[in-house]
């Protein structure tokens, strides 16, 4: 990085400090902080998206489709997130993969499992192996942002629900009583207002979903943590230029620290969004949106 | 072997009785079975401590959040910022290296390292720090007249406490700390996930899940397996906490009762 | 092993065409076993495997690019088709080879050492120290000795320096390189031949690209350029 880099063995102090901590893996690991913060930012959406789907489902007068959204929202009560993490990206990818090959090679006649292997066509493959390397990063990410936001989407659906039967109902009556439809009251009357209770779960949510993020790697996203054992660990000085010991120590409470002061701030953030949002809402405070949470 | 005999052989396995050997070949459903849910032995483990020694703490820091004197409430406030506000994957992490600091020291310490003790230490201040929260919040909407009630009776201090604060707290907390101890349990799957390292292949349900993952190369029968356990577990969970929410809120009259709703609001 | 049915086969080189030449072959590697491989300075994959791998790859004229994954899951992606051939520093045994198929060896089998504070430990009754899922792990297991895990092998050596464990089982080269760097850190004397030979390890089903590696590595046996290589390396002995 810098000039005088070229020798680090020369230098010491801040000089060596300053070189070792702008090598091209220490980069890596600044790149992967980048990346945790964009798979957050990405996450939160999505898994609002399948939440909002889960809630309605699990409203629904059509009973399949309520059982299924019931069954949706239990799921994240029963079983740890960690086991979802453990397969879902592999069993995404081979589901992915199979529906490309049935359309794609219909004429294919060999078994798609061969013993242990799993073999689709080579235009099946996601994304193709010719492919380059920054799209089967982009694929990867996806399936973990595909992956939290099933199973996060899966808390919010449970948030968003009750904060639908938290709005009262005398709202609905009112609405059906101007003869709105169930379709217009439900966009018009019900969703506008759900917000206002839904936020502290919501709030609570984006908490957990930022304290989820060390398990990305997991999901074969190289995220900080990856990065942290990596660099931190011993470094023998046959196999760099900054030989160093054990430091994993540091790097974690670097992350320590990261995680305090995000949590910290996102903490603030959401105190003020609320605060603004409950402005002329005629809802009394915290002990009635308590309920909804 | 049968199935019964695997169960002999295995079925405490995770505490380093039976058979000594993990199976290697051929492995069956039963197998799979049999040891994931001898592994999950430990996940009730830390879980049931976890949560008996927490309860104790968290009502302690609950009233020294409340406190005014600033030399309590000050410690009790940053305790639980730094447990509530970083994973708990990061927390067992450090958590480990700054047992093998102590180990150091001396001796007194060695135990600190083993999962066994800990790993249950860092859940029971991570588990205390969530539910001391909680109380914390059903202590502040205990009703006002319940207070001026006890005054006029000329309670104070521990009898006021003992009888009218702490019973009202626990039970407008109850709901919540339901949900804590659900996702108490469901965060005991990553004490071999960061940093405690496993003993004699004596670990938790997780563990061995992923041992069969690794051996048979297919995530698809043991994973679910621990689902299903955990499953049981949470119906378990629910079914004593909302048996003691119903003996807490039986002098109700029977509309005022509050159900608990279980709602994944707390995880870490 | 050869489970491609004839008009599948026949299909897939239809439908690739003569075109393995311009497909992209995935090298999949830890990324954390030094000298075998490890991420340098710069960030990119290094060490005897990479160079190893890129020479095959030349003399097979494929192309190739190196996607790092965990050791835990490495095979169960191979299989799952995320990469096309895993070099990880990855021993020959039954349990692996049931699954996945190998080359021919690319370094002779690598007797496994013991490391430790103490010249003189009797590891039969000691603590020993492994990598999870690493044949020393399994090894340990059968011996019926006190065995503890680690995720990485960093730590393994880590907790033989804390007290926690007494010993460390691992691949020679790598305890070695260790033991060369660390004053307090003493190798054993006993060995335990464990494990065949390093090798590039396949999915059943890729007949073709196996052949074109096997072919590969014997060319570099035949004209001594695989020596150099482990000499240069520090990873084995030579052939």
């Amino acid at each position: 990085m810098f000039s005088y880099c070229t020798d680090p063995s020369t230098l010491d102090g801040l000089a060596w400090l300053s070189c070792y901590l702008t090598t091209g893996k220490q980069f890596l690991f600044y790149t992967s902080f980048g990346t945790v913060l964009v798979l957050l930012f990405i996450t939160a959406p999505v898994a609002l998206a399948f939440g909002f789907g889960g809630a309605i489902a699990a409203r629904s007068r059509i009973a399949p489709l309520r059982w299924i959204g019931k069954t949706y929202i239990a799921m994240v009560r029963g079983v740890p997130d960690i086991v979802y993490f453990m397969f879902f990206v592999i069993a995404l990818d081979q589901g992915l993969e199979w529906l490309r090959h049935k359309w794609k090679c219909p004429d294919w006649d060999a078994p798609i499992r061969q013993g242990s292997d799993f073999l689709v066509c080579a235009e099946a493959k996601l994304p193709l192996s010719s492919s380059p390397q920054i799209w089967h990063e982009i694929y990867n990410f996806s399936l973990a942002v595909f992956t939290f936001g099933i199973v996060f989407g899966a808390f919010s659906a449970n948030v968003l629900y009750g904060a639908m039967r938290a709005v009262p109902h005398a709202q609905i009556e009112t609405a059906e009583a101007y003869g709105m439809s169930p379709r217009q009251s439900f966009w018009r009357v019900l969703v506008p207002q759900m917000w206002m209770y839904a936020l502290p779960g919501l709030s609570n949510l984006w908490m957990i979903l930022i304290k989820a993020t060390p398990l990305l790697f997991l999901l074969g996203v190289e995220d900080i943590v990856y990065w942290a054992r990596e660099l931190g660990g011993t470094a023998n000085p046959r196999f760099t230029a900054y030989p160093h010991g054990d430091w994993r120590l540091w790097y974690f409470l670097a992350l320590l620290v990261f995680y305090l002061l995000f949590t910290r701030l996102s903490e603030v953030v959401l105190a003020r969004i609320t605060r603004r949002l409950s402005h002329g809402q005629a809802v009394l405070g915290g002990a009635q949106r308590e309920t909804a949470a | 072997m049968t199935c019964w005999e695997t169960i002999g052989a295995y079925a405490f396995r995770s505490l380093g009785y039976g058979e000594r050997l993990l199976p290697r070949s051929d492995f069956t459903l039963c197998q799979q079975f049999t040891l994931i849910g001898s592994g999950m032995i430990w996940n009730v483990y830390y879980g049931v401590l976890a949560l008996a020694f927490g309860f104790v703490f968290a009502i302690s820091l609950a009233l020294a959040k409340n406190a005014r004197p600033a030399v309590l409430r000050k410690p009790a406030e940053w305790f639980v910022f730094v447990f509530r506000g970083s994973p708990l994957f990061i927390q067992f992490f450090l958590a480990y290296f700054l047992f093998q600091a102590l180990k150091q020291v001396s001796p007194v310490f060695d135990p600190l390292t083993s999962a066994a003790l800990g790993a249950l230490i860092v859940l029971f201040l991570n588990t205390a720090a969530y539910s001391g929260e909680i109380f914390l919040g059903a202590l502040r909407s205990v009703p006002a007249g319940d207070i001026d009630a006890a005054d006029a009776y000329g309670m104070t201090g521990w009898t006021r406490f003992r009888r009218v604060l702490f019973p009202t707290m626990l039970r407008l907390g109850w709901p919540a700390y339901t949900n804590e101890a659900i996702f108490l349990f469901h965060a005991t799957t990553l004490v071999f996930f960061s940093g405690f390292p496993a003993w004699q292949q004596k670990g938790d349900a997780l563990y061995y899940a992923r041992y069969f993952a690794d051996k048979t190369f297919n995530p698809f029968i043991p994973y679910p397996i621990v689902a299903f356990y955990f499953v049981l577990l949470t119906l378990a969970v629910i079914g004593l906490f909302g048996w003691i929410n119903a003996r807490l809120n039986r002098h109700l009259p029977q509309e005022q009762r509050r159900r608990i709703r279980v709602r994944p609001q707390l995880i870490r | 092993m050869k489970k491609l049915t004839i008009p599948a086969a026949a299909l897939a080189t239809a439908l690739a065409g003569a075109a393995m030449a311009q497909d992209v072959v995935r090298l999949g590697t830890e990324g954390a076993y030094p000298p075998w491989n490890f991420i340098n300075d710069a960030g990119e994959v290094d060490g005897f495997e990479r160079e190893l791998g890129d020479e095959l790859c030349k003399r097979a004229e494929l192309t190739c690019t190196w996607v790092t994954n965990d050791w835990d899951s490495i095979i169960p992606n191979l299989v799952s088709g995320n990469y096309d051939a895993i070099m990880a520093g990855m021993s020959v045994t039954d349990e692996r080879d049931a699954v996945i198929d190998f080359t021919q060896a690319y370094t002779p089998a690598d007797p496994s050492k013991y490391i430790s504070l103490s010249e003189d430990m009797d590891v039969e009754t000691a603590v020993v120290a492994a990598q999870t899922n690493t044949i020393q792990a399994a090894f340990v297991a059968d011996q019926g000795w006190t065995l503890v895990e680690f995720p990485t092998p960093e730590e393994t050596i880590q907790a033989v320096r804390d007290g926690e464990a007494d010993v460390v089982l691992a691949d020679g080269s790598y305890l070695d390189a260790a033991a060369a760097e660390n004053d307090d850190l003493y190798l054993l004397e006993r060995i335990e031949k464990i494990g065949g030979g390093v090798a590039v390890g396949l999915r059943e089903s890729d007949g073709d690209l196996r052949a074109a590696l096997d072919a590969a590595i014997q060319s570099m046996k035949d004209d001594g350029t695989l020596n150099a290589m482990i000499e240069k390396w520090e990873v084995a002995t030579l052939w």
